[in-house]
């Protein structure tokens, strides 16, 4: 049985693990060792750590319902707030070194390429999710009010699954992989919500 | 063949090398500088910059053999240059058929003894937006197609890559249909412009830039040069290509460079040369226009993309 107090511990190094990648990233881009296309690399790498994460927090709720891990839930706020930060840095490297802020082009670009638009949405869903997960935010929304309005992780990782998929030109195995997780997961919840209490009738 | 960065030379210092080694066939340099690459050289170095702009300037010999689209040794960029090691372009043979005088197969040896090998920098531009100026060696595509003799019926030429999965593994995986084809109108096969290289900075061409000999068409997207080809016919119809039979609302037979057709995944009007942070407009035909928009002037370009 895991307490929520061992979960508790583990954040400062979770913490330390998950930031890690993008103070690698960020030095490798500086001192020009992160490849011959440095911008799409930078791009690619945060935008894949983004969806992983966004992945992971769906996992630990349902994680979350095997006993000895019922505390893993306290790991969520953070570990979703950090794929939210790789959102961010992903987003910002797309219109600050890929296009040079030419904001123009980059409202055609999101209008006219499916894959961008989804990536978009995404982005534009996550954030009423990060900016309501402080305790305080809980107690002002209600937790149901709360509740709905994290409903909206659903569409962000399936949009973002989408978003990868639609990138890939050919050989589309990894983002499968992440489609097949993603669903998984939400069957379970719909089991668990919808077709367990009727069972149990 | 292995190269040590140390050794790749800039292009000036290449060119000299190049003239030396012309000069001295028993020179040491030999080891590592394949002779059959460089089979009748054409000694007239000035038609090296004809083709290039004021500000394009060569990428490096790192750069160009470690980011490859060759989805034969896998599909992401650093792949090809991983993953080809096992390749063996020599012996090699290209069999010529469909509607030619007498259907043949050459070697590749033979077909080398008798062109003449030139130097020609060109411009690459992938459909995914990013470019290179590459230093390529080989001949005219023409000068094959002469060998060949066609019949006058042939209007189209259809190109195949080596299926060997054994020493190409992305074979292995049926991420696109194999092998690899791609196809060229009989006129664009004839221009000048397209040739058929066989080395790069001057060495014989690395496995994973198509390796012993592909095409290079330089106003049209990286995809349309075919690697590693074992197998060239002639025919009356229009050729299937790979990435048009697997998205063909994506790619389209001609697939000129062309800014002002979209894809619907890059926007085809700027590219980002590697090497360069920003990113530089798109020319038309890659901007060899003057060599080849005379060759679509019938032709409405946004409808045959």
């Amino acid at each position: 049985m895991f307490s929520t107090r061992n979960f508790n511990r583990s954040k400062p190094v979770l913490f330390i693990l998950i930031l890690f990648p993008s103070l690698l990233w960020a030095y490798q881009f500086v001192t020009g060792n992160l490849g011959v296309n440095p911008i799409e690399k930078l791009m690619d790498e945060l935008g894949l750590m983004a969806l992983r994460l966004i992945i992971i927090t769906l996992m630990i709720t349902t994680l979350s319902n095997i006993k000895p891990l019922k505390s893993i839930v306290v790991l969520r706020r953070m570990i979703g707030l950090f794929a939210f930060y790789y959102v961010c840095l992903h987003f910002s490297t797309y219109i600050v070194l890929d296009h040079f802020l030419d904001i123009q082009f980059i409202i055609q670009d999101i209008i006219k390429r499916p894959f961008i638009t989804f990536g978009f949405i995404s982005f534009l869903f996550l954030i009423p999710l990060a900016s309501t997960s402080t305790n305080n935010m809980i107690k002002r929304l209600g937790f149901k009010l709360w509740k709905k309005i994290h409903y909206l992780i659903y569409p962000v990782a399936i949009l973002a699954s989408m978003h990868f998929y639609v990138l890939v030109r050919a050989d589309k195995t990894e983002p499968v992989i992440y489609m097949g997780i993603i669903i998984l997961l939400l069957l379970h919840r719909i089991f668990k919500k919808l077709i367990r209490p009727q069972l149990a009738q | 063949m292995k190269i040590l960065s140390s050794e790749i030379t800039p292009y000036k210092t290449y060119l000299n090398r190049r003239k030396f080694i012309k000069g001295s066939l028993a020179s040491a340099l030999l080891a590592t500088v394949s002779s059959s690459a460089f089979a009748n050289h054409d000694n007239n170095s000035s038609v090296y910059n004809t083709y290039l702009n004021e500000n394009d300037k060569l990428n490096s010999y790192e750069e160009i053999t470690t980011y490859n689209n060759f989805y034969e040794f896998g599909t992401h960029k650093k792949h090809p240059h991983l993953n080809s090691g096992n390749f063996k372009p020599r012996p090699w043979t290209i069999k010529i058929d469909g509607l030619v005088k007498n259907p043949q197969t050459f070697d590749l040896e033979k077909i080398l003894s008798n062109v003449t090998i030139e130097d020609r920098v060109y411009r690459l531009r992938c459909v995914e937006a990013w470019s290179m100026v590459i230093p390529w060696q080989g001949f005219q595509l023409s000068e094959l197609i002469k060998m060949a003799e066609p019949l006058s019926s042939a209007k189209y030429v259809q190109f195949v890559t080596v299926f060997r999965p054994e020493e190409m593994p992305g074979q292995q995986k049926r991420t696109i249909i194999w092998p690899y084809r791609e196809g060229l109108r009989m006129d664009e096969a004839m221009n000048p412009l397209t040739i058929l290289a066989t080395g790069l900075y001057g060495h014989e061409m690395p496995n994973q830039n198509g390796a012993p000999i592909r095409l290079v068409v330089p106003w049209k997207y990286g995809f349309k040069s075919i690697k590693s080809i074992v197998e060239i016919r002639f025919l009356d119809t229009q050729p299937e290509t790979s990435w048009e039979t697997l998205a063909p609302w994506e790619y389209g037979f001609y697939a000129n460079v062309n800014p002002n057709v979209n894809h619907p995944r890059w926007s085809q009007g700027t590219e980002r040369r590697i090497g360069e942070f920003k990113r530089r407009e798109t020319l038309m035909f890659n901007g060899y226009g003057e060599e080849v928009a005379h060759l679509y002037k019938d032709l409405d370009l946004t409808k045959f993309y």
